[in-house]
């Protein structure tokens, strides 16, 4: 076994993903280089990759997130962008972990227009969930997908 | 601010709602952060050595496959720390490729066993249950910040 020497020891690494219709990552992308000062950005198909440090990172974060609040959604990240052991320009294929990213994509538009609608309703007055750990006998939407699964 | 746990670890929806509302949520990418940035042996991807699977026997007995003992050294310190945790049950996410469905199994057994504030949630299928899904996030830590 080799020994290991960390690099961007004591950054921070973030995503920044957008889901709007106003909004695009370039968009995103030009007003993080206006404001950053000694950070790496990334621009990607979904939105951001912003390393640095801390304090630096939150702060850019918070200034882009008042673009479009209800549509820019952020994450950590372990890896720096472009780090050879996740980058996919040097493994091919979709990233690692892109698979789980893929289907919250798919929801994020019912958790935007969640945020939205709860800038004029008070969350108190909202009925809660059904709760999870009661199983219906056959969910309409599990059905489905399992007569989809049985026709392809 | 409240260190919330949240499953699935790997969640975008999740981590940003309880950043967005104020709290400190314990994902797995700051796990592996740690590792990643931390000198030692050589052993990508995730630096995920064999001592890993030795600190998981804290959570999981020595004849739990290396792989679940390995996960709980990322998720155990974190179950332990956590103050609150939301938890989505359909995550199908969580199992496959990224996952493991013997430790999504024993890491809900560890938060259930915790008496911590805790939302159980299922992921929202359409615009309805979105704003509900959202109403509870907010409801759950709000009210946690007011406990504290």
């Amino acid at each position: 076994m080799t020994a290991y020497t960390p690099t961007h020891v004591g950054s921070v690494t973030k995503y920044v993903m957008v889901e709007s219709f106003d909004i695009t990552p370039a968009d995103l992308a030009l007003r993080g280089y206006e404001i950053s000062k000694g950070v790496m950005i990334k621009e990607t198909c979904f939105g951001l990759v912003i390393s640095g440090k801390e304090g630096e990172v939150d702060r850019i974060v918070a200034e882009l997130r008042k673009i479009d609040p209800d549509h820019i959604f952020v994450k950590d990240r372990g890896f720096p962008p472009g780090d050879a052991r996740r980058c996919r320009a040097n493994l091919g294929g979709a990233r690692p972990g892109y698979n789980g990213l893929e289907f919250e994509m798919s929801i994020i538009p019912y958790v935007s227009h969640g945020l939205e609608a709860l800038k004029n309703i008070d969350e108190k007055t909202v009925p809660p969930m059904e709760d999870p750990l009661e199983h219906p006998l056959l969910d309409i939407y599990k059905l489905k997908k399992m007569i989809d699964a049985q026709e392809s | 601010m409240v260190k919330v746990f949240i499953y699935p670890a790997t969640s975008l929806i999740l981590s940003d709602m309880v950043a967005r509302f104020g709290h400190t949520p314990l994902s797995s990418a700051t796990a592996i952060r740690e590792r990643i940035q931390t000198a030692g042996l050589e052993s990508p991807p995730l630096q995920i050595t064999p001592e890993e699977p030795k600190k998981g026997l804290k959570w999981a007995a020595v004849e739990v496959p290396a792989g679940v003992r390995g996960r709980m050294s990322l998720y155990g310190p974190m179950i332990e720390a956590c103050e609150a945790a939301i938890i989505i049950n359909d995550a199908d996410l969580a199992f496959g490729c990224m996952g493991c469905a013997r430790t999504n199994e024993l890491i809900k057994f560890l938060v259930h066993q915790k008496t911590i504030p805790r939302l159980e949630l299922n992921y929202p299928k359409n615009e309805d249950e979105g704003v509900k899904f959202v109403a509870a996030i907010k409801r759950f830590l709000t009210e946690l910040g007011v406990a504290k």
